[in-house]
């Protein structure tokens, strides 16, 4: 398959969506074809891994090399991938509650090592899978099933998180903007390292507080704040502290002077580790590897 | 003949130890060393085992002819382990009361050995070098091994520390020689120095990371945690050299989900840990199983639960790994029990796991993790190792697919597999239940046949799972059983006992799960009285044996204090379970 003949079809699953009406995974799905499009990136050159959750099912909704693995646990297995093959763009998918409560641990360690995979945060601020629970990114006050008298604690703040702990490029996109979602989706697969990217994603069934339009009243645009500075990380966390006012969408810090992961791995200049040899330079090393011993 | 050295921990005993051991081996004597530990890296007790032979050794020994003691507290301790004629070398300045050690026929050797070290080396660190040189002193061994083993050791450290060790060591060895040497009945004499002829000194845990490199082991990710941190550590010393990622992980959970990740995009790769983090494990083990990928996981036991007794041994997952799942799960289980089988199954466990795309644990425990026993080098044969990539598509398979099924339902259960980046060969998989293409399902019937096809893997796995291995009598009075680490002190126990007119033997099982029913269940049918020897508090091997086959064992020996069998404790639970005269 040339280039030249890469549509959205070319991504087309026979998979049916069981997502709602009017989700907010569905401009994702979308705007993530038309990233790979836009870019002439084939189905075989791209791993998706996500987590579990109505979001993570995106893997099934596309055609690529998916890794639809467990609720919390994306990061590690994309960051495993990649160092394997790190020829393939690799992005990992997951929800509020997956990628920054159960998989939070992975979260913080994945971006301090800067490896160059892009994460695409699903954030409603609730859980929508289990049918409407709240979430590490549920405003306080919010009030659900799990939550009865209103949530009694700190969201998460993705960016934030993002920011102090060293991704090196961390956006804000929204379901309510597609255009500005795959222009974001593009420009964190370009970018060398770890790209955040949070996106807003209004669930229409169990969340009837952070809605399309609750969004559409907050959102602007962060480029245009007359002091932009994204290479500046101490404007990023002033950027990143906006949340009850107005929300700033685009991208919020960037750092292009670091190294990736896989860059700094001996092992890997030789190449994709997955095309490397198996075992013969240490078959024809034996005699040396067991006189170590003696 | 058995030397122990001991002493608190940051004292060297671990290092004088090591350093004895080599001394002797590279004498062309045979050496089997227990190392016993605390979990704290100043203070508490320590001690290192040696025991040498002319010939081959596979366990300790209670009886201990020579003590090194780097303090009051170990002479205290193991004085009553010395055999009548056996000695104590210790410094001077600890004061031990030398007349009551020769009422217990102990002769007393104190040695100014942190003077020495002090005076001639510049630092009171050298008492360990001194006392290996007064151990030299005192058995009548070759000072050259000495000098040999302090020159390798310190290489890296310049001609001025050699020199100096050098010095403290001779000293060391004059003093004792000097003074004691007459009185101590117990020699050693090197029996070949040729350097081509040595043969290695090794724990099982340098095996199991050598056979894993050498069976073609391209990535491991691990999250430190005793004892399984040495195989991590072997292959990360040589990962640069031979083109291997090591990633050292945030915690367990993303050990095994790297592992996965790597062996999904293609190459081999494994994770190492203990029962701790093997139980942050489990969540992922269902995720390998239901998504068909290989996944190597080197189990190292210590004593549980909880944090239990880290440094110290026991058996205590076996049931635990057979069954830990979300689900019911295929996977394959091997307890090597001897270091040749640690480095065999480095290798194999990798070829079984590609082979059914399911994990593989290999079950170790501390003991065999820490041994540290010469072996000939011929055991470690390179170019018997076969590789087995099982259904693995090359690009030439792929070019001809078009309607590619990652999880094809086929007779055997496995289904080809595609490693991605080819055109053809672009697919999903997902740790729910899935259709042959891998997209998420519900449906019975798919689900049924989902189950069944994995399931099935069972069938032909039991064909490559090893029988036990008889040892010993062929018709035998009593029968022990046992697995992993208690090979060598069974083994030497049958030996003892039939020397002393016994009809016993040993059956001993390596291939653990799928339990291996149809190649037991002859051996453990013709048997008299078996007598189960397990390091744990309820007898898992033959709980797993009565299970597998609805034989239980006449009688259990078992042992869970975290300290391993030796030989003479086998044989007097013996006497005292079985009701015999040994």
């Amino acid at each position: 398959m040339s280039n030249a003949t890469l549509t959205l079809d070319t991504f087309l699953s026979p998979e049916y969506s069981t997502w709602c009406p009017g989700c907010g995974d569905f401009p994702i799905l979308r705007c993530l074809k038309e990233a790979l499009v836009a870019q002439e990136i084939q189905p075989h050159q791209v791993m998706i891994v996500s987590g579990i959750g109505c979001g993570s099912k995106v893997p099934y909704y596309i055609r690529t090399n998916g890794y639809n693995s467990l609720h919390g646990r994306a990061l590690p297995i994309a960051q495993a991938m990649k160092l394997v093959n790190h020829k393939m763009h690799v992005i990992a998918v997951t929800g509020d509650g997956d990628g920054l409560g159960i998989g939070g641990n992975h979260f913080l360690h994945a971006m301090r090592r800067n490896p160059n995979i892009t994460h695409i945060v699903q954030n409603n601020q609730v859980y929508g899978l289990t049918k409407g629970q709240t979430s590490p990114t549920s405003d306080k006050g919010y009030v659900t099933s799990t939550s009865p008298d209103g949530s009694i604690e700190n969201p998460v703040n993705p960016i934030l998180m993002g920011v102090a702990g060293g991704a090196t490029f961390v956006a804000r996109t929204s379901s309510g903007d597609p255009k500005h979602m795959t222009d974001i989706i593009i420009r964190a697969m370009k970018h060398k390292g770890f790209s955040l990217i949070d996106v807003l994603q209004p669930c229409v069934t169990f969340n009837k507080v952070n809605t399309y339009q609750w969004y559409k009243q907050k959102v602007y645009k962060v480029e245009t704040d007359p002091d932009y500075k994204p290479n500046d990380k101490l404007w990023a966390f002033k950027k990143s502290l906006e949340w009850d006012e107005k929300i700033p969408i685009g991208v919020i810090y960037q750092d292009t002077t670091q190294a990736t992961y896989e860059d700094q791995v001996a092992a890997l200049k030789e190449g994709p580790l997955v095309n490397q040899d198996f075992n013969e330079k240490v078959v024809a090393n034996q005699a040396k590897l067991l006189e170590a011993f003696c | 003949m058995t030397i122990k050295i001991g002493g608190e921990a940051g004292m060297g005993v671990e290092s004088g130890g090591a350093g004895l051991t080599k001394a002797l081996s590279r004498g062309g004597l045979y050496v089997f060393a227990l190392q016993d530990y605390m979990s704290r890296i100043r203070g508490g007790h320590n001690f290192f085992q040696i025991r040498v032979s002319t010939q081959e050794l596979f366990t300790h020994s209670d009886d201990v002819h020579l003590l090194i003691a780097f303090t009051k507290d170990c002479i205290e301790r193991h004085k009553h382990e010395i055999v009548k004629g056996g000695a104590i070398l210790y410094d001077e300045s600890l004061g031990y009361d030398a007349a009551s050690l020769k009422e217990l026929g102990i002769l007393a050797c104190p040695i100014p050995l942190v003077k020495l070290a002090t005076e001639i080396g510049g630092h009171r660190i050298m008492a360990n070098t001194c006392a290996l040189g007064a151990t030299a002193g005192l058995t009548g061994y070759d000072f050259e091994r000495i000098k040999d083993i302090i020159e390798t050791n310190f290489k890296k450290k310049g001609e001025e520390v050699i020199a100096k060790n050098l010095a403290v060591a001779k000293a060391g060895y004059d003093a004792a020689h000097k003074n004691y040497a007459a009185n101590y009945q117990y020699k050693l004499e090197p029996v070949n120095t040729d350097p081509a002829k040595r043969r290695m000194v090794l724990h099982g845990n340098q095996a199991i990371g050598l056979g894993a490199i050498a069976g073609g082991c391209k990535f491991i990710s691990a999250y430190p945690m005793t004892p399984g941190t040495s195989i991590f550590e072997y292959i990360t010393a040589h990962a640069n050299k031979y083109g291997i990622v090591s990633k050292q992980t945030e915690d367990e959970l993303a050990a095994i989900l790297f592992a996965i990740g790597a062996n999904h995009a293609g190459v081999r790769a494994m994770t190492c840990t203990s029962g701790g983090g093997f139980s942050l494990m489990v969540e992922a083990l269902g995720l390998a199983s239901i998504t068909e990928t290989p996944v190597v996981i080197a189990e190292v036991q210590r004593g549980g639960p909880s944090t239990g007794l880290p440094t110290r041994t026991e058996q205590p997952d076996l049931e635990f790994v057979i069954s830990a799942s979300q689900g019911e799960t295929p996977r394959i289980v091997l307890a090597p029990s001897t270091i040749e089988e640690c480095f065999e199954m480095g290798w194999r466990a990798f070829n079984l796991a590609e082979k059914y795309q399911c994990p593989v644990i290999i079950l170790s425990d501390l003991y065999l993790s820490s041994q540290l026993r010469t072996i000939d080098k011929s055991r470690f044969d390179f170019s018997k190792i076969k590789i087995n990539r099982g259904q693995l598509l090359t690009k030439e398979q792929l070019d001809k697919i078009s309607d590619y099924k990652r999880h094809a339902i086929t007779d055997s259960g496995i289904s080809p597999r595609a490693i991605p980046g080819h055109p053809n060969g672009v697919y999903v998989t997902t740790s729910d239940e899935h259709t042959e293409y891998g997209y998420a399902v519900e449906e019975a019937e798919v689900r049924n046949k989902m189950m069944e096809k994995r399931m099935r893997k069972y069938e032909a796995m039991m064909e490559d799972m090893r029988g036990p291995e008889l040892y010993g009598d062929k018709d035998a009075e009593f029968t022990f059983i046992g697995w992993g680490s208690t090979y060598g002190s069974i083994r030497e126990a049958v030996d003892r006992l039939r020397k002393n007119g016994m009809k016993v033997n040993f059956l001993k099982f390596a291939d653990l799960w799928p339990f291996p029913e149809a190649k037991a269940r002859p051996f453990l049918e013709k048997a008299k009285h078996l007598v189960a020897v397990e390091n744990n508090f309820t007898g898992q091997l033959a709980n797993v044996i009565r299970k597998c086959t609805g034989i239980g064992v006449n009688s259990k020996i078992l042992k869970y204090s975290g300290r391993p069998f030796s030989p003479e404790e086998i044989m007097a639970n013996f006497k005292e379970e079985a009701k015999v005269n040994v």
